[in-house]
């Protein structure tokens, strides 16, 4: 629980701050940040903010992962200036009209800056064009509900419209139970996505980041060419807690880590956050015609 | 008359908090107290002796069902690759003389069958069975007919071990393409991922008491409502009864029950589901392969409420989320 207060101190993004202060808001809050102390959760060393933004938010020292907003994931990822974002606008409704929805929704769009828990688009590693799709764990646990199963699918679609690699950083509590039973048809839906794009020959990378459980686990998270997780990520069906009331025991804290996936044999690689750029350069050239450059 | 149904209201709710605390099945009384305030029904409490009726001790298994269904069932066994899961069934059995390949969880109907068959909640290698069946029935060209009713897939270690979430995702994904018809009824519990795990088909049914959910209501009233105790409102609020599911498009029809419930009469439920079956199968096999598994994919794709801005509007304004990132980039960061 520890890491997610810390997750306080990342940069938020609000939309009314955004409107209201036009002149270099990043600017503005890159001051906050370096002023801002972060502690590690795992070796509590005391890290400045701006060094950490520098290492890509993770400990200089034990490497911990913080986790991190899909505006910053894109940033760090992709080459500066090509990104383009599709699927903009598509939105939640409240089709079971569940009481309180509606403002969880608007309240958790003005603090991410986000339409919804996933940013989709098309943008060039290394030069190499790709679809992607990003989730963010701020945005209601990242759940998926109508709008970011179709996203997701939309975003799917388009690699097999346009005969492109897909990657999809999964992010995620699971299913957005307030969507009722829609929010469980998204699982089939991107399921048959990922099944249509691997018809179409073209590869889906998954990356798995802190945390991925319930329902996107088990639908396209699970469905990637080359499944690669960051390090330490808790990575699962059932939650631990669930786990834990099922079976009355304290479960270890390994138990459901990127490492035990890894020796379980559900992924292929852990790669750490720095190589992540160059893995999947690497990894979206070795599934191009073209090959290797 | 108002006194009196205030009165019969109070007996109810007395029912229910007893049914919750020592977990016995009450609907039937509860239904029949029901009857007598005619006109007004309490939804919430309909609701809840719905679920009180899918989730009843007494209600026909998938194996009863098949059984009945079939002229005759042979159980196959194993997913090849760990071992043989029995909360998760599947053979090949003759529906009006066509070989059909039935896939369906299995539950007990007491403690001793409930301990083997897991109550109904499948392990991996249940899923994997499933998907090893199913591929072989689209070797041979046989449909295939799977019965749901499971709280959900089994939430443990060794299940997470063996990656129950990879077994899902690949049935989802595999069963979404599979080149012969699939019929899908839920007999008594659809528990969310578990359910959904042998439940992507052409066709989609549900018993009139059974329900389908993306979670239980218990879960979700500790979840969202805070209340452990709430699963009445949460029921509710789920909207997981088969003619909300109708009314949402998820399913493509009710199969009506016996009165007071399948349990009531597993001959005439087999009966009825059989006929349905039978009507389905021949329609479905009549269309030719390729229209079948398109249509299969647009329903999928079709799942789902969202707003969606007009097309021309989206290109016309200028691409926010792009100008802000490019500011960013160029201020903060120099990349490799």
């Amino acid at each position: 629980m520890k890491i997610h207060r810390l997750s306080r101190y990342l940069p938020l993004r609000s939309r009314k701050r955004k409107t209201r202060r036009k002149a270099a808001p990043f600017l503005a809050k890159e001051r906050v940040i370096a002023k801002k102390r972060h502690q590690c959760p795992f070796c509590h060393r005391h890290i400045e903010g701006g060094e950490l933004e520098k290492n890509l938010f993770v400990c200089p020292d034990c490497s911990h992962h913080f986790r991190i907003t899909p505006q910053e994931r894109i940033i760090f990822l992709f080459d500066p200036d090509s990104f383009q974002e599709t699927e903009q606008g598509i939105t939640s409704l409240n089709p079971i009209d569940f009481p309180g929805y509606d403002d969880k929704i608007r309240r958790m769009v003005n603090i991410t800056g986000l339409d919804e828990a996933v940013i989709t688009g098309i943008g060039s590693i290394n030069g190499n064009r790709t679809v992607l799709a990003v989730m963010s764990f701020k945005f209601m646990g990242g759940s998926m509900g109508s709008a970011v199963g179709e996203k997701i699918a939309r975003a799917i679609f388009n690699g097999v419209k346009q005969s492109l690699p897909v990657i999809i950083f999964a992010s995620s509590g699971g299913a957005r139970m307030q969507e009722g039973i829609f929010s469980l048809m998204q699982m089939a839906k991107t399921s048959h996505a990922a099944a249509r794009l691997e018809e179409a020959g073209m590869p889906l990378f998954i990356v798995l980041t802190d945390p991925t459980t319930g329902g996107v686990t088990a639908s396209f998270a699970m469905l990637g060419d080359v499944t690669l997780a960051e390090p330490g990520a808790l990575i699962g069906f059932a939650g631990p807690r669930v786990i834990e009331g099922t079976i009355k025991q304290k479960l270890p804290e390994s138990f459901q880590r990127s490492e035990f996936l890894l020796e379980k044999g559900f992924i292929d690689l852990i790669v750490e956050r720095k190589e992540l750029r160059p893995t999947l350069s690497y990894l979206i050239e070795t599934h191009s015609p073209e090959g290797v450059r | 008359m108002k006194k009196k149904k205030r009165e019969i209201q109070d007996k109810i709710q007395e029912l229910m908090t007893l049914a919750g605390r020592v977990r016995i099945d009450i609907s039937d009384e509860i239904l029949k107290l029901q009857e007598k305030i005619s006109g007004e029904e309490d939804p919430l409490v309909r609701t809840w002796a719905t679920v009180q009726l899918a989730r009843h001790s007494d209600r026909p298994t998938a194996l009863d069902l098949i059984n009945r269904i079939t002229d005759r069932f042979l159980e196959l066994h194993g997913d090849r690759a760990f071992s043989d899961d029995p909360a998760l069934i599947g053979g090949i059995g003759t529906l009006d003389e066509i070989p059909v390949t039935f896939i369906g969880h299995q539950k007990g109907q007491n403690l001793k069958e409930n301990i083997k068959r897991n109550y109904g909640m499948a392990h991996p290698e249940g899923y994997r069975k499933a998907l090893r069946l199913a591929r072989q029935a689209e070797k041979f060209g046989r449909p295939i007919i799977t019965i749901i009713d499971t709280p959900g897939a089994y939430p443990g270690i060794a299940s997470e071990e063996r990656g129950i979430a990879e077994a899902i995702a690949r049935n989802l994904k595999e069963f979404s393409t599979l080149k012969t018809p699939i019929i899908c009824v839920i007999v008594g519990e659809g528990g969310s991922g578990g359910a959904l795990g042998i439940g992507v088909g052409d066709r989609v049914f549900m018993l009139e008491n059974a329900i389908y959910s993306v979670i239980s209501p218990e879960g979700c009233a500790s979840i969202l409502l805070k209340d452990a105790g709430k699963a009445r409102d949460a029921a509710h609020l789920l909207k997981l009864t088969a003619p909300d599911l109708l009314q949402f498009g998820i399913i493509d029809g009710i199969i009506p029950e016996p009165v007071g419930g399948a349990q009531n009469d597993l001959p005439a439920t087999a009966a009825v589901l059989k006929e349905r079956l039978r009507k389905e199968l021949r329609t479905l096999r009549k269309i030719p392969l390729p229209q079948l598994l398109k249509n299969r994919g647009q329903r999928l794709q079709n799942f789902g409420e969202f707003r969606e801005p007009a097309r021309e509007k989206e290109e016309g304004s200028a691409n926010k989320f792009l100008v802000q990132l490019r500011e960013k980039v160029t201020s903060r960061f120099s990349l490799s």
